[in-house]
């Protein structure tokens, strides 16, 4: 039988504020456990929450960046259940009223077409503290550092159809709520993690199939293999003559498999209901307009522009466009060089990315600046220096000797352009070489190359290789 | 000394005919000797008043006192006390050292009063008797047979047997007028969201809110003062103006415009307590103040509405009780379900549990509809009832409690005709309005209360109606005859 996969996801974007969604606590990752948690994350008798104004302001842009309706009247509501990093006994949410409506996200398949995914919602609400079950024998250790963190829970409709679409649609996202500056998108730490709901049916037919909710996917790499796995063993259940039960399932990276963690039966009744501490969150049209104003060029029309205005082709344009830093770090470059676009984007992906991955520093700790570079790729343009050259230089400025010119200077790297000097060089290369000239006059292209190579040899790189080549095809053909 | 109110002993210590040391002694010698009966105070902090006493000593003598520098307070064990325990009445939070302070307790703190200790209530508020206390029962001081009413129980009875000049309670369904009525004292609970509720333990929180209970109308517009303001810290706590609540105590009431629900007056009413209520009407309209019959139509689905909301809420806000950061833990727990139940049933007392249990079944999926959101539409036409009365009257009137205090164990073993006697009381927090009961009577020794209602915000009216009702009486100021 032929099967189809349906997929949604739920994912959880940390809000990049610097105190807690309802208390005055810092967010900062990483300190000593509960250093960061005050009375209110502590849930100590007589605390009240105050809404940390900041996470409606992060919740209004993204519903903005994805066409949604924003909810003029939202309200927390709490989910109750009993769990140690719970303080409260109940998790603060939205369930009826979320923040933003239904909006949509864009993707690109593998194919290069585009498909259009729903998003369900996103509401606001608080993240629980950690337990640490290591280093406590017999014991449970709970952290509530992270207690009261303000998550963006974004749910898309069960619109994907792949793990290659999944990923694709958490990417796209991950793109986007950097763009906005309202996540760090970090995906070890936890400020970016996905939940999917996964089920399987026949081609063709309507009626979804019995979902598995897996949990704790907190890499795109996981991510895919995660539903691949949950995608093949529902279909062997179903091919078995089984049935799939609708439960949440853990996908445990280590074993690479999806395990049980509770079925429908032992799931919670959460006695949803609306927190009577505070108040609905009453967003205006004005409000809207005023953050509105706020939001960034996209990245669906950032990629456009680099298309249609600048020329570049659709694969350049999508690596540059996948992070803010990157894209901007390519047009400083492109001002900066006066070059074009495609040189522009080829040093900046393949020679400052690869370098970049090397040396496992990232855009924003770049040593070589976007101005720096963008001076680099001028001097290619105007051929001072060839490309060969250009790398040379590039590693230069790696080193931090400085800017292009300075560097091009202090090393005499120069292009020599002077047709006299070249013709010499030539001159005696065949003169030297009489079976290739040979070889090459009878008509073995390949030659050409072993010419241009000893030429360039022979000047230590400094001809322009252009001009050689051109001039040997006059010596020879001439 | 402790016959005096507010007002008269901050004359006294500004005249220096006493310090606040020597009151504050005074008070807590009185405790010493009477409190062994009453019960009112489950904390007393002699040493903790006494310094405060020397600090407000030190301000008078400064001159910069206000007009509760140096005065002894009792707070009732709601409000977390930075370093003092703050138990709520309940075996949970038995060891529970807050370790921070609510902003009332802050507020009286930078007024400079003194307190005296932490009194009685119901566990976690929910009681009309204070038979729910962990501690035992609070007694009543007109006789100790009787109530004192819940769930200030010991709010209010410190305050009638003269060991504290006022008290502060918090009022959910009554819990600051009946027990102010039973025990013949006048109890202020303003419109919700006047005090800010941070640090007071939460019991239902679209009801809770604080007050005073003091000797008389005056005294309870110098405490609100003192505790009325916007709190950042509380988002239901609204940013409104504070009036000088003594500035119109002494408006004339003529043309005052009285209204008297029917729903008042109605069976279950105890005959005493009528003609008490019937007594009090009549020097309203010698005040110059006009009465007109009204009616409020929901009010006999107030107390099954309140019951529903209350519990539901409660369920949820006491879920952060389990043992796990602070208060009742259980010996030895084998487990995390066994850790939660033992210490959750070991740690709250039955009542409490009883409404942790209706509150989560009337949350519960499947419930939710025909419990909690038709308790939240009844809620909405109650409000409207009041709101449609007072396009008519400035005020209404009616008894506080249906009798005056009844026995112990009259009522123990059914629950719901103990939740009766707060019938007159509840739809008031249902509304969130304001509402202050003022002593009007003694039937068969036992004190009897008139309950004056107001529209939002209008805690100056409440409290100049019955100033000027105490201006022409002398109720309020009769006590118990062994504490005078």
């Amino acid at each position: 039988m032929q099967w189809e996969t349906v997929i949604g996801l739920e994912i959880h974007a940390q809000l990049a504020t610097k105190s807690k969604i309802f208390s005055g606590a810092s967010t900062a990752y990483g300190a000593e456990p509960n250093t960061q948690a005050c009375a209110v994350d502590l849930g100590l008798p007589g605390v009240l929450p105050v809404l940390n104004k900041e996470v409606v302001r992060m919740a209004v842009k993204f519903g903005l960046a994805i066409d949604a309706e924003i909810t003029p009247r939202s309200v927390f509501a709490r989910k109750n259940y009993f769990y140690p990093d719970l303080p409260k006994g109940y998790q603060t949410s939205q369930m009826d009223h979320p923040i933003v409506g239904v909006g949509r996200l864009d993707i690109v398949l593998e194919d290069g077409t585009t498909k259009r995914i729903g998003v369900t919602r996103a509401h606001l609400e608080e993240d629980a503290g950690k337990s640490l079950h290591e280093d406590f024998q017999g014991m449970t250790g709970i952290d509530l550092n992270r207690a009261g963190t303000p998550l963006l829970e974004i749910v898309s409709e069960p619109e994907l159809s792949s793990a290659y679409e999944a990923v694709a649609y958490m990417k796209k996202l991950h793109t986007l709520v950097r763009y906005l500056e309202i996540c760090d998108g970090n995906m070890q730490e936890g400020s970016f993690r996905c939940d999917a709901n996964v089920s399987v049916r026949p081609v063709g037919q309507q009626a979804l199939g019995t979902r598995a909710e897996v949990k704790n996917l907190n890499s795109f790499r996981f991510i895919e293999r995660a539903i691949n796995h949950e995608v093949e063993r529902q279909i062997d259940i179903l091919e078995g003559g089984g049935n799939i039960i609708q439960e949440t399932r853990l996908y445990d990276s280590d074993k690479d498999e999806t395990r049980s963690m509770r079925s429908k039966e032992e799931a919670n009744d959460y006695r949803y209901f609306p927190c009577p501490d505070l108040l609905p969150v009453v967003v205006e049209p004005s409000y809207l307009d005023e953050v509105a104003k706020t939001l960034p060029e996209l990245p669906d029309i950032k990629k456009a522009r680099f298309i249609d205005d600048i020329g570049l082709k659709t694969d350049a344009a999508d690596v540059l466009v996948s992070s803010r830093e990157l894209a901007d770090y390519f047009e400083v470059v492109l001002k900066t060089s006066g070059a074009e676009a495609k040189i522009c984007a080829n040093w900046v992906i393949v020679e400052l990315s690869g370098a970049l991955n090397k040396n496992s520093q990232n855009i924003t700790s770049s040593p070589v600046s976007a101005e720096l570079l963008g001076g680099l790729v001028k001097r290619i343009a105007d051929n001072t220096i060839s490309g060969k050259i250009a790398k040379q230089v590039f590693a230069a400025m790696w080193d931090g000797e400085g800017d292009a010119d300075s560097i091009i200077e202090a090393k005499d790297l120069k292009q020599n352009t002077d047709s006299g000097a070249i013709e010499a060089v030539i001159d005696e290369i065949i003169a030297n070489n009489p079976n290739q000239a040979e070889e090459l006059r009878g008509g073995k292209d390949k030659m050409m190359g072993f010419f241009v190579g000893q030429v360039m040899k022979a000047t230590q790189g400094k001809a322009n290789p252009a001009q050689v080549n051109q001039m040997l095809k006059n010596k020879i053909f001439g | 000394m402790h016959n005096k109110t507010i007002s008269e002993l901050a004359q006294g210590l500004r005249d220096k005919a006493f310090s606040s040391v020597e009151l504050t002694q005074h008070y807590l010698d009185r405790i010493q000797q009477f409190d062994g009966d009453l019960n009112s105070f489950i904390t007393v902090t002699p040493e903790l008043a006494l310094a405060q006493a020397r600090a407000a000593d030190e301000q008078l003598a400064a001159g910069n006192a206000t007009a509760l520098t140096g005065i002894p307070l009792a707070q009732k064990d709601i409000f977390c006390t930075d370093g003092v325990r703050t138990s709520c009445g309940s075996k949970m939070l038995d060891n529970f050292i807050a370790p921070y302070s609510a902003t009332v307790i802050e507020k009286f703190n930078s007024a400079g009063s003194v307190m005296l200790g932490k009194t009685n209530m119901d566990e976690f508020a929910m009681g009309s008797s204070n038979e729910t206390s962990f501690y035992g029962a609070v007694k009543n001081p007109w006789d100790l047979d009787a109530v004192p009413g819940g769930s200030s129980g010991g709010s209010a009875a410190c305050v009638a047997a003269r060991m504290a000049p006022a008290s502060t309670g918090t009022d959910t369904g009554g819990s600051i007028r009946q027990p102010a009525a039973l025990c013949g004292i006048t109890g202020l609970k303003p419109t919700y969201g006047r005090i800010s509720r941070y640090g007071m333990i939460a019991f239902a929180s679209s009801l809770d809110q604080a007050g005073p209970m003091t000797r008389d109308a005056k005294d309870a517009a110098i405490m609100l003062n003192t505790m009325a303001g916007f709190d950042a810290r509380d988002s239901t706590c609204l940013d409104k103006p504070v009036p000088d609540y003594t500035a119109n105590l002494d408006n004339s009431l003529q043309g005052l415009k009285i209204g008297l629900p029917k729903e008042y007056f109605g069976e279950g009413l105890d005959s005493g307590v009528a003609t008490a209520i019937e007594a009090a009407i009549k020097e309203y309209e010698k005040l110059g103040a006009t009465v007109k019959e009204i009616s409020l139509p929901n009010t006999s689905l107030a107390v099954p509405t309140y019951y529903v909301i209350a519990p539901a809420e409660c369920s949820s806000n006491l879920s952060r009780m389990d043992g796990v950061r602070f208060g009742y833990r259980c010996e030895n727990p084998v487990d995390l379900e066994d850790l939660y139940k033992r210490s959750r049933g070991e740690g709250f007392g039955d009542e409490v549990k009883r409404r942790i249990m209706v509150g989560t079944y009337a949350l519960s999926a499947g419930y939710y509809d025909a419990y909690y959101l038709k308790a939240q539409q009844i809620r909405q036409l109650i409000s409207d009832d009041f709101k449609k009365a007072f396009e008519e009257v400035d005020v209404i009137m009616g008894p506080t409690t249906p009798e005056p205090a009844f026995n112990f164990g009259e009522k123990g073993e059914d629950p719901v005709s103990m939740y009766l006697s707060d019938i007159y009381t509840i739809a008031v927090n249902l509304a969130g309005l304001p509402g202050i009961s003022v002593p009007a009577g003694v039937v068969n020794g036992r004190p009897a209360g008139l309950q004056i209602i107001g529209n939002y915000f209008d805690e100056a009216r409440l409290l100049n109606v019955a100033h000027q009702y105490q201006q022409v009486t002398e109720w309020h100021q009769q006590g118990p005859a062994r504490y005078l």
